[in-house]
């Protein structure tokens, strides 16, 4: 099988600082990745490598594209990158105000990527706005509704609904539960979880959040100072941590 | 030396409002950037219009400015007064016998042959804008074709008011290449934008002058479910009695009386100097007005 994203060899410094180094790993069909580490470990650098926010100073980032199978996105034409990134790819940020567009109803918000890609049809971009709010369990009739009348747990919904309308085949995370108290956490997780593996996304999810890896992760990759320290199946990192940091932040979680 | 140069900007600005002009005319809808000058006059009173109108005119020309349609509201009259003094070109109050005309906010409902030019005062060139803040992201999505977002504005319109709502500055697509605002005109004028005239669109405050060469396809956005309608005052003119130009809602007094009129004072003034009377109007006499 060939992965859908081939990373090889990923480094960015700012200046003389270090931001990522030699990362490199493979990403299969309906696998979902996690990232942990410290603030400052590189995490959020990686992802913006990887989803093209970035450019990294050297490596590859290989996609296997719809028409023309595996190609290194970073030397794609920007008109095809960014076609990329609102038909194949989504990216979902912490803060549900930096993924959508604050002054447009939520319905305007998910049909957006729709328009994006050419539809022009009121009534059907419509339906598939309302069905969409209705599979991340926002109410039809607050479909016109500005997000800011939403509640954050709401806005981080159709942040996901506006992203996943276009039927994505890969989704990058940056900490989407951040911000949010336990029990929204955990409905978002569980809806994450459910259109995962019902649309048999792939994903990787930058966390600091055990939790959330141990739920929504296949695999983990666990970053300190820029590099990749560890990495394997998630249950197997977590309960057999091998490395000195690993072994810190997997006691570090508070037990309840 | 007490003169004015010719139409007040000195040889070299004009040139080089002349070399954007050009440019704008081979890539119709491309706003390009310019070195926009200090006029006498304050942002906003179309300094952008008055520029083009000064690098285009020539002692020969005839000009004539109008403001929402009309030849004599405050902005025309001074525009017309700069130009008599520092160009000393003839002006005219008639569609058909001027030249050169400078508009606010409105086309003239005579249709403008090949030998004339429309100058428009553009407020905000970039339609774009209110949806992205971006200057640097607005040009991406120019150079790369991402118009996708200015649909996202006309479902908003229809998600809140059942109908396209924009009135004005209704967006277009050029030649299908570029999305222009065509300056804040009714979006009843949008029909007519692929005239005989050039049109040249100046705005002075954001430094950027656009094009549309004469018979220039220009295509109004919409969408298959909801098309694009011109609209107008559903009303015939209480003057002239026209049914086809597009009129203003005039408060006559405090009991709640109003007339409806052409806002192209010219074009209601040739009616009813060819006879034509309306509603509330009574027959035309020269010089009564």
């Amino acid at each position: 099988m060939t992965p859908l994203l081939q990373v090889q060899g990923i480094a960015k410094f700012y200046g003389a600082r270090r931001g990522c180094e030699d990362v490199s790993f493979d990403l299969y069909p309906g696998e979902v990745m996690g990232i942990v580490g410290e603030s400052g470990s590189g995490k959020s650098t990686l992802l913006s490598c990887l989803a093209g926010h970035l450019p990294p100073d050297r490596g590859e980032v290989i996609f296997d594209t719809r028409a023309d199978g595996p190609r290194d996105t970073l030397t794609m034409s920007e008109p095809e990158r960014r076609m990329l990134m609102r038909t194949d790819w989504a990216f979902v940020h912490q803060h549900a105000r930096d993924g959508l567009r604050m002054g447009v109803s939520a319905g305007g918000n998910v049909g957006e990527r729709l328009m994006a890609v050419g539809a022009r049809h009121y009534g059907d971009i419509r339906d598939q706005a309302v069905d969409w709010l209705g599979r991340v369990e926002i109410a039809a009739d607050r479909v016109d509704d500005k997000p800011q009348a939403f509640s954050g747990g709401m806005q981080q919904r159709l942040q996901i609904a506006r992203n996943l309308v276009t039927g994505p085949r890969l989704v990058f995370m940056d900490e989407p539960t951040g911000g949010l108290d336990v029990s929204v956490q955990a409905r978002l997780l569980d809806l994450l979880r459910g259109l995962v593996r019902e649309m048999g996304l792939s994903a990787i999810i930058v966390t600091h959040d055990l939790a959330v890896v141990r739920l929504l992760a296949d695999r983990l990759m666990v970053m300190k100072d820029g590099r990749v320290v560890e990495d394997g199946l998630t249950d197997q990192v977590l309960d057999d941590p091998q490395h000195g940091y690993t072994q810190l932040l997997v006691s570090s979680v508070l037990q309840v | 030396m007490s003169d004015y140069n010719f139409a007040y900007l000195d040889e070299q600005t004009k040139r080089m409002i002349r070399r954007a002009i050009l440019k704008g005319l081979a890539i119709p809808g491309y706003q390009v950037p310019f070195a926009s000058r200090e006029m006498p006059m304050p942002y906003g009173w179309g300094t952008g219009g008055v520029q083009v109108s000064a690098a285009c005119l020539t002692p020969d020309d005839t000009f004539k400015v109008i403001d929402q349609g009309a030849d004599d509201t405050t902005n025309a009259v001074s525009i017309r007064k700069f130009f008599e003094k520092t160009a000393q070109v003839a002006t005219t109050e008639e569609t058909a016998r001027a030249s050169l005309i400078q508009t606010r906010h409105r086309i003239p409902e005579e249709a403008l042959s090949e030998d004339q030019i429309l100058v428009y005062q553009v407020p905000i060139p970039e339609p774009l804008r209110f949806l992205e803040p971006s200057e640097v992201e607005t040009r991406k999505m120019h150079s790369l074709e991402e118009y996708g977002l200015m649909h996202v504005k006309l479902y908003e319109d229809i998600s809140q008011h059942g109908a396209i709502a924009t009135a004005y500055a209704y967006p277009v697509k050029v030649e299908g290449r570029y999305v222009m605002d065509p300056s804040p005109i009714p979006k009843f004028d949008n029909p007519k934008l692929g005239m005989a005239a050039i049109q040249l669109f100046g705005a002075g405050r954001e430094q950027r002058i656009y094009a549309l060469p004469p018979y220039t396809a220009v295509v109004s956005l919409d969408f298959e479910d909801h098309p694009f309608e011109p609209s107008k005052a559903d009303h015939d003119c209480d003057l002239c009695g026209a049914s086809d130009s597009y009129l203003d809602e005039v408060i006559v007094d405090d009991a709640g009386g109003r007339m409806f009129v052409c806002s192209d004072t010219d074009y209601c003034r040739s009616r009813r100097a060819a006879g034509h009377v309306g509603a509330q109007g009574a027959p035309y006499e020269e010089g009564a007005a």
